[in-house]
């Protein structure tokens, strides 16, 4: 037994408004710049809908992730190493800036310069890519709120895969917000298809980076990725993704998206997990078992052996109390209503989710029946249509984990909601296999929880301070050129993990002419900004 | 160096100096770009911006790039002695290199043509291209112009110069410290200027993309599939302790 431990993430759909605050913040801090313009590490998607870029879960079509051959061993969906290497001129599995969107700007001077008149200004959305006119046709939120959905949501991959009777009721429509982030995956298919080496899954946290200065852009992590959650920065050639805001977790803060949410909807916590159990488990012969599986390499960590024996193998003894906080092994765990994202591509994401009981529950509600237990079992039952949905995105179509999380979610609210008005309900909560401590820890979890419970991050270790800055070095460079936020560590005075000071330079001091603010050359990138009209 | 007589300063310069500056700068470029510029050592893909024209270009082009530079080693860098010596006929091997250079010809003349086309055409991915860029495509087409020229114009249609007896003198003797000049200096315009645009290339290698062909990762064929990193597996060294590395001043860790 190998013990390794991982951040983990927990995203409670129910509460997601669809605001959109995390992409934004997300964005403001990591991709705000020339090159990464059509990039959101975290993007909030409409479901049912094709999402961003589109069709991305038709691994049939893009190739990503993990699938077994017929000796039921374990191999990229995108070929072989051979082929890999063969087809390195042209990667035949890579979406085009179309299927993300051709990100746009305006020509605001023209607002601000136009001559006195009568007729207000306007102006057209411009290219970034080519500085020229355009007309914007899809986006990373084409669809929200189900825009466009009677012409393209039957095209959402987890619609065409549920049975055809399913497709023509589709008129009792439901739809939820499914916030994505990059999986941090166990068994990351985009480090394995990456010729050069140059991505890694970190040992200490898990976090999955790329080395900016080890990659050569021949993007192939892009297509391996079945979230698509690797992008192409195109102006420096080099891949980027999310950092799970790793010089925040360090510091033992909640990544950025988290920590702006409105709605509190996520939480971070450590998982511990057996190393030497995640191929076996990638390679359930059943997709169905997927789940289950992934939850057998968790370890527990209040189990005496375990703690003693990831204290035995390096891991620091607050990490292993901090993992026996975890708030994502209550959710995972503990109660078993958060459920892996399309475990099918047998990566094991390790961003996991709360399925959303309000399009059972706005149904029941609507039709008139109280919001009690019966009834929305009854509901839960009957409203397949979101069941099977719900079934196709987490647990790879078996309908039993996701129907037993809600109906736990609805037995709580039922059981909290009489209590408040002084009733006894007349429920079993072992009925869902929850205990009335259960009950009310979830609850607490889930609807009252605080910053300190919610957030159960220990900081990186003081005495590797000087260690990290390297890495900081490595992956943060390429912020540092093109406007970047200039998060380089290089001018750094030295004392690690407190490296991350929000205002420790002006974002505005950036690069110019190929040479980034650290002063390290480029000499690949074009100097006219695109925007300007490079022809 | 044997036989310097009757040789202009201009041929000294042109045929000796240069070849070595060329060469020069191409090691040293290496060196430097690898040291200070790892972040700049891409393809700069644009597969992102247009991929149905790159899909037969780039792995046309690519491919028969290959094929010519194979040409070359076998053509210039093998000595005709050598194929003699192996029993290997000058009418057979004549016919053999005119064929496999057609071949290659022809893939490069297509692949080139894709490539070239959407470089000039596709406004997306016209608006990548830089300066360095520019250069390099256009020294690279120049020799491969001149290339098609001698192998099919030529070897294949025309009085089948024998570049083995005069060019490939040259050029091995420049690895040997001992060119011979006259030989480069009678051959037809076609062959000088071929290889001046090569030592052009040559010199711009280093700090173009190009780069990216000597970051071919064969070595992916072997590895773990799944990389894992320690954050304190790379401790770096001080600055001047380590012997093998050195860095630009006021780089710090
Ligand atoms: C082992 C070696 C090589 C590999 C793996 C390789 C791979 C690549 C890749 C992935 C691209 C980017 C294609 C895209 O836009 O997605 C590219 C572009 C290019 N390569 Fe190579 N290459 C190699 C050798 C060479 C050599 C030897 C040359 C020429 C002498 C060369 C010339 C070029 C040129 C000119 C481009 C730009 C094409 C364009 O977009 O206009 N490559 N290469
Ligand atoms: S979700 Fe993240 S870790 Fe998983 S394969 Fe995609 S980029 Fe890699
Ligand atoms: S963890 Fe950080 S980088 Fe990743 S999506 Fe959230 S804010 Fe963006």
């Amino acid at each position: 037994m190998r013990i390794m431990a991982q951040v983990c993430m927990v995203m409670n759909i129910d509460k997601c408004i669809g605001c959109h605050t995390c992409s934004v913040t997300c964005k403001q801090t990591w991709t705000n710049r020339p090159g990464t313009e059509y990039v959101y590490f975290n993007n909030v998607e409409t479901k049912p809908g094709l999402g961003y870029p589109a069709r991305y879960e038709d691994q049939e079509q893009w190739k990503g992730g993990w699938e077994l051959d017929r000796k039921g061993r374990l191999r990229l969906r995108g070929g072989s190493r051979l082929r890999r290497l063969a087809s390195i001129f042209y990667n035949p599995d890579l979406p085009t800036i179309d299927e993300y969107h051709d990100p746009f700007t305006y020509d605001y001077d023209r607002l601000i310069t136009a001559p006195a008149g009568t007729k207000s200004p306007s102006v057209s959305a411009r290219s970034a890519l080519t500085g020229r006119d355009m007309v914007p046709s899809w986006g990373a939120n084409w669809e929200d709120d189900l825009a466009g959905a009677p012409a393209r949501a039957l095209h959402d991959p987890n619609i065409e895969a549920m049975s055809e009777k399913v497709k023509l009721d589709f008129e009792s429509v439901f739809m939820f917000y499914l916030p994505r982030i990059c999986e941090h995956c166990l068994n990351p298919s985009c480090v394995a298809s990456c010729p050069s080496g140059a991505m890694y899954k970190r040992e200490e946290d898990g976090i999955v980076l790329v080395d900016q200065d080890r990659c050569r852009g021949w993007r192939f992590c892009v297509s391996g990725c079945p979230y698509k959650k690797v992008y192409f920065n195109h102006r420096t050639g080099k891949a980027e993704k999310c950092t799970l805001c790793f010089p925040r977790i360090e510091a033992g803060l909640p990544t950025i998206c988290s920590e702006t949410c409105p709605g509190r909807l996520r939480y971070l916590g450590l998982m511990l997990y057996d190393a030497d159990a995640v191929m076996a488990a990638a390679a359930t012969p059943d997709a169905e078992d997927l789940y289950e599986a992934q939850r057998d390499v968790f370890l527990d960590p209040n189990d005496p052996e375990v703690a003693a024996a990831a204290e035995a193998q390096g891991i620091p003894h607050d990490w292993v109390v901090a993992a026996q906080r975890s708030p994502t092994y209550a959710l995972i765990m503990r109660h078993r209503v958060a459920l892996p994202l399309h475990p099918e591509y047998r990566t094991m994401p390790m961003v996991w989710y709360i399925p959303p009981l309000s399009p059972v529950a706005d149904a029941a509600t609507a039709v008139g029946y109280e919001e009690n237990a019966d009834v929305i079992f009854g509901a839960i039952d009957t409203l397949r249509i979101p069941l099977e949905y719900l079934a196709n995105l987490f647990t790879a179509g078996r309908i039993s984990p996701v129907r037993d999380a809600l109906r736990r979610l609805a037995l709580v609210r039922t059981v909290m909601r009489a209590n408040q008005l002084g009733q006894h309900p007349d429920v079993d909560l072992s009925d869902v296999g929850l205990t009335e401590d259960d009950a009310e820890d979830l609850f607490r979890l889930l609807a009252i929880a605080r910053y300190e419970d919610r957030y159960v991050i220990p900081p990186a270790h003081a005495e590797q301070a000087g260690r990290l800055l390297a890495q900081h070095a490595q992956t943060g460079c390429s912020l540092d050129t093109d406007g970047g936020p200039g998060m380089g560590g290089t001018e750094d005075d030295g004392s690690g993990v407190e490296s991350f000071h929000l205002n420790r330079r002006d974002s505005d001091d950036v690069a110019v002419a190929g040479r980034d603010a650290t002063g390290r050359l480029h000499l690949l990138v074009n100097e006219t900004p695109a925007t300007g009209g490079a022809l | 160096m044997s036989g310097t007589q009757g040789i202009t300063g201009f041929q000294l310069l042109w045929w000796v100096i240069l070849p070595y500056l060329a060469l020069t700068t191409f090691v040293i470029g290496h060196v430097w770009r690898y040291r200070y510029d790892q972040f700049g050592w891409t393809s700069r893909s644009t597969e992102l911006q247009e991929k149905k024209l790159l899909k037969w270009g780039s792995p046309i082009f690519h491919y028969a790039t290959f094929g010519a530079i194979a040409g070359h080693v076998i053509g210039i860098l093998i000595p005709e002695s050598w194929t003699h010596a192996v029993g290997i006929p000058e009418n057979y091997y004549h016919w053999f290199s005119a064929a496999a250079g057609t071949a290659a010809a022809v893939g490069i003349v297509v692949g080139i043509g894709f490539l070239a086309y959407r470089r000039l055409f596709v406004p997306r991915v016209r608006a990548t291209t830089s300066a360095v860029d520019w250069l390099t495509l256009i020294l690279l087409a120049i020799v491969i112009a001149l290339g098609i020229a001698e192998t099919v114009g030529v070897n294949l249609l025309g009085s089948a110069y024998d570049y083995r007896q005069s060019v490939a003198l040259w050029f091995r003797g420049l690895f040997v410290a001992n060119p011979d000049v006259r030989a480069i200096a009678n051959a037809p315009l076609l062959y000088q200027v071929h290889a001046t645009a090569a030592w052009a290339i040559l010199i711009v290698w280093p700090f173009s993309r190009l780069v990216h062909a000597w970051s071919y990762p064969v070595w992916y064929l072997w590895r773990p599939f799944v990389v894992y990193r320690s954050r304190v597996a790379a401790h770096p060294n001080e600055p001047g302790t380590s012997g093998r590395r050195w860095r630009s001043i006021g780089t710090r860790y």
